[in-house]
């Protein structure tokens, strides 16, 4: 069993998301399990969107994390709301001017750690607040609601799950593909374990590494953008929670935090699990301040079951 | 087997010790007595580094009894408890830490240096060890142990281990300490040894070159397959009757007649002489020649071979101006610090081996897995990689056969120029003639090699040679005429004598 998972790393967050399902199932009797788990994915889907993006950074080794999500999720959102003016005829322009905004981000980002050699954690994070203050200064012309399509398509279920859920979860299916038989999916995992040893074996490490940068850039741009439909528009605190969860999807999903492996299956159970623990509470009356003690408890027991094995 | 067998310092019995199912060790005896040197010899994978892990604490028998200046150690035996007891090693895998400096990585080994002006004394006690081992070595006890280029590191690791604060040395264990000296500094190194042995010093000296250990070494111990095949005097021992018992088969004598040397074969590298450094040679190499580069470690090969991998358009920046290299054709690299610069730690064998030609492998981005899968297991079998799979962790290989994949990657990229960095340091006898052999048959189908060395006896194998002083080319050596005696005043040759010459 141990050494089965060691192969699948991504089985430990399915585990614990499944055990924390059935422990508030349990003490409800069984009433709207398949409910709250359809709840619960659907607001996983947007700490998936940010945590591929993420992965992706970490997986590029020591040092490499983007910081700027919650200002690029912002401010993509707002572009995109504002733009599109809530009517689906301008739906295209809002996509169009949020995913440059994450494209954008993205290149920025790689202009501070590749052009002036700031180290990433400083570099993304500057950026990040530069995002956010562009987001709070749009934000006193813009009141637009999202387009009504967009919003159909977040709120549309199919076979009882969200369909977001369903297309996001195809989509990690690609990314794990890619990172499994492509040329870029495969420099970037051995950039991630040994950067001089790809630079010797003649990968193009810096072309490599920027992409990765403007994926996470385009990851953050679209869950900004689907968030706003979801909960009726552009909020200045709507990134906020993601990024640090977009972190903790991560590595409790799995992927090596020191790069070089990444498990895109298991951004799934961990974004699950963060949910679900938060519905357990919930329907526990757990009190806020143990709330919060119980989180901690139980992401450190999956990262001690997962971390078997010398990181 | 054991001339003096009350006496040993350190007396192991009927070590055994396996990793899953692999039997690194089936029962070993070893006694080393005080004032003697123990060479130890063997194939890679014959057990040699576990036996010596085992002997200094770092793992622990699944059998077996150690005794340590007569008393029974076995229980409560690891790295502490030896090093109490005046045990040290020198390991093949460097076991400093690269961002501490060099009187710091001396702390670290000695507890005593601490309190008041700990750095001053680290300080002086690295700085007396280095002079007393490696007279006029250059080293700063300031400077951070990664900025040294590895063969100073190994020098610092090395007087590290016979540094004394409270515990005397009684046993030192130097698991291929020449692998990445000079020649100047590895006869340094071999003197002391003898000075240390006068002073009552046990030694166990691991290295694959024979020549070192039957010249300094007064017994000599064989493992092979986890068992000890043979233990003799070394006086009287030959390379030939060594290798035997190490369970060679003996090829015929290399090197190959087969040296084309025509000079005919279309241009792959050049780099012009530059006149300003009062350099007289130029760089050359063609198709189908295997070009050495020799000289003292540290005399600006390794950042030539880097120079020629950037101008073959593989990052860095490609230098321009007097003296810039032309590289026409791909090129490859192979480097012989394959934890640093090599090997990919996470992967398999097949991944670590067709990482090269991701790209040339690729129809739009996409691999073909089974072809490739199809292409690393070609090349293992053609490198007789010893390994059930392609699918074999790479880290589950001896230190041997991770540097085989390396070169296997090299190969399976089909670049014209194939630049070795010292591949095959710390490699044993055996893995050297296959991976030799390979070189040639490759050059003979058109491919050319750029060879920096360490050991001069492997110039033998190259058409030509470049020896490097000081960055710059003092000899240009041509295989008729190469002696090691031409290729040490080359080593040595100082700027004057550039420009006598240069005139």
């Amino acid at each position: 069993m141990m050494r089965w998972a060691e192969r699948r790393p991504w089985v430990w967050s399915f585990l614990a998301a499944g055990l924390v399902w059935a422990l508030t199932s349990a003490s409800v009797g069984g009433q709207g399990a398949f409910a709250s788990l359809a709840v619960a994915l659907e607001f996983a889907t947007f700490a998936v969107i940010v945590g591929l993006g993420q992965m992706l950074v970490i997986t590029a080794g020591p040092g490499n994390i983007d910081l700027s999500i919650p200002g690029v999720m912002t401010l993509a959102a707002y572009l995109a709301t504002g733009l599109a003016k809530g009517t689906d005829g301008g739906l295209a322009a809002g996509l169009a001017a949020g995913l440059a905004v994450g494209l954008a981000a993205g290149l920025f980002n790689l202009l501070l750690i590749q052009g002036l050699a700031i180290p990433p954690m400083v570099g993304t994070l500057a950026a990040g607040f530069i995002f956010q203050s562009m987001a709070i200064a749009y934000s006193r012309h813009s009141h637009a609601k999202p387009a009504p399509a967009l919003v159909g398509f977040v709120n549309a279920h199919l076979l009882g799950l969200p369909l977001v859920t369903l297309v996001f979860v195809g989509v990690s299916a690609l990314v794990a593909q890619m990172l499994r038989r492509t040329v870029f999916g495969r420099s970037l995992l051995a950039i991630g374990q040994n950067r001089r040893a790809a630079r010797l074996a003649g990968l193009a490490v810096g072309a490599t590494v920027g992409l990765v940068y403007v994926l996470a850039g385009l990851c953050s741009a679209l869950a900004g953008i689907l968030l706003a439909a979801n909960s009726g528009g552009a909020a200045l605190n709507m990134g906020s929670d993601y990024l640090l969860s977009s972190i903790a999807v991560v590595v409790l999903g799995g992927t090596a935090i020191a790069g070089g492996q990444a498990v895109p299956a298991g951004l799934w159970g961990a974004a699950a699990l963060l949910d679900l623990i938060v519905t357990m509470l919930n329907v526990l009356h757990v009190g806020a301040g143990l709330r919060y003690v119980v989180t901690g408890l139980i992401i450190i027991a999956v990262l001690a079951l997962a971390r078997g094995r010398a990181p | 087997m054991n001339p003096q067998p009350a006496e040993a310092f350190a007396r192991l019995e009927g070590v055994a010790k396996s990793f899953g199912a692999v039997r690194a060790l089936a029962g070993v005896d070893l006694a080393v007595p005080p004032g003697r040197m123990l060479g130890l010899v063997g194939h890679n994978g014959a057990g040699k580094s576990t036996l010596m892990q085992i002997l200094a604490g770092a793992l622990a028998p699944d059998r077996g009894s150690i005794r340590i200046a007569g008393r029974d150690e076995t229980r409560g035996w690891d790295v502490r408890r030896a090093h109490g007891l005046g045990v040290r090693c020198v390991f093949q895998e460097l076991s400093l830490c690269p961002n501490l400096t060099v009187a710091e990585n001396a702390r670290i080994m000695h507890p005593a240096l601490s309190g008041w002006g700990w750095r001053r004394r680290a300080r002086a006690l690295m700085r007396a060890a280095l002079d007393a081992l490696f007279p006029g070595h250059g080293i700063d006890p300031d400077r951070q142990v990664g900025s040294l280029p590895v063969g100073q590191r190994q020098m610092v690791e090395t007087a590290r281990a016979f540094s004394e604060t409270d515990t005397a040395v009684r046993l030192v264990i130097l698991d291929e300490p020449t692998s990445s000296l000079d020649a100047a500094a590895a006869a340094n190194l071999l003197a002391y040894t003898e000075r240390a042995r006068a002073r009552g010093i046990a030694c166990v000296f691991i290295s694959h070159r024979l020549h070192e250990i039957l010249g300094h070494a007064d017994e000599v111990v064989v493992l092979r397959d986890g068992q000890v095949a043979s233990a003799s005097p070394a006086a009287g021992l030959s390379e030939a009757a060594l290798v035997e018992r190490m369970g060679e088969v003996r090829g015929e004598e290399e090197p190959g007649a087969t040296a084309a040397t025509s000079r005919s074969g279309a241009r792959r590298l050049s780099r012009p002489a530059r006149a300003s450094l009062g350099e007289r040679f130029g760089i050359d190499v063609r198709a189908g020649e295997v070009v050495g580069l020799s000289g003292l470690a540290g005399h600006g090969q390794r950042e030539f071979l880097l120079a020629a991998f950037a101008a073959a358009g593989h990052g860095g920046r490609a230098a321009h101006g007097e003296g810039a290299v032309a590289v026409h054709g791909s090129a490859a690299h192979v480097s012989g610090d394959r934890q640093n610069d090599g090997i990919f730690p996470l992967w398999s064998i097949g991944r670590n081996t067709t990482i090269g030609l991701i790209r040339r492998l690729a129809r739009a981005g996409i691999l073909p897995l089974r072809a490739e899968a199809a292409l690393a297991a070609r090349w293992r079998e053609a490198l007789s990689i010893r390994a059930p799979d392609i699918e074999t962790p790479i880290l589950s290989l001896s230190g041997g056969n991770q540097q085989k994949v390396l070169v296997a990657r090299a190969f399976a990229t089909e670049a014209d120029l194939i630049l070795f960095d010292d591949p095959l340091r710390g490699v044993d006898v055996g893995t050297k003639r296959e991976l030799y052999h390979h070189v040639r048959a490759a050059a003979a189908a058109g491919r050319a090699f750029l060879w920096y060395t360490t050991e001069n006896a492997e110039l033998v194998h190259c058409d030509r040679v470049y020896v490097f002083a000081r960055g710059v080319v003092t000899d240009q050596i041509p295989r008729a005429e190469l002696t090691e005696e031409r290729v040490i005043r080359a080593s040595f040759a100082t700027p004057a004598d550039l420009s006598r010459h240069g005139g």
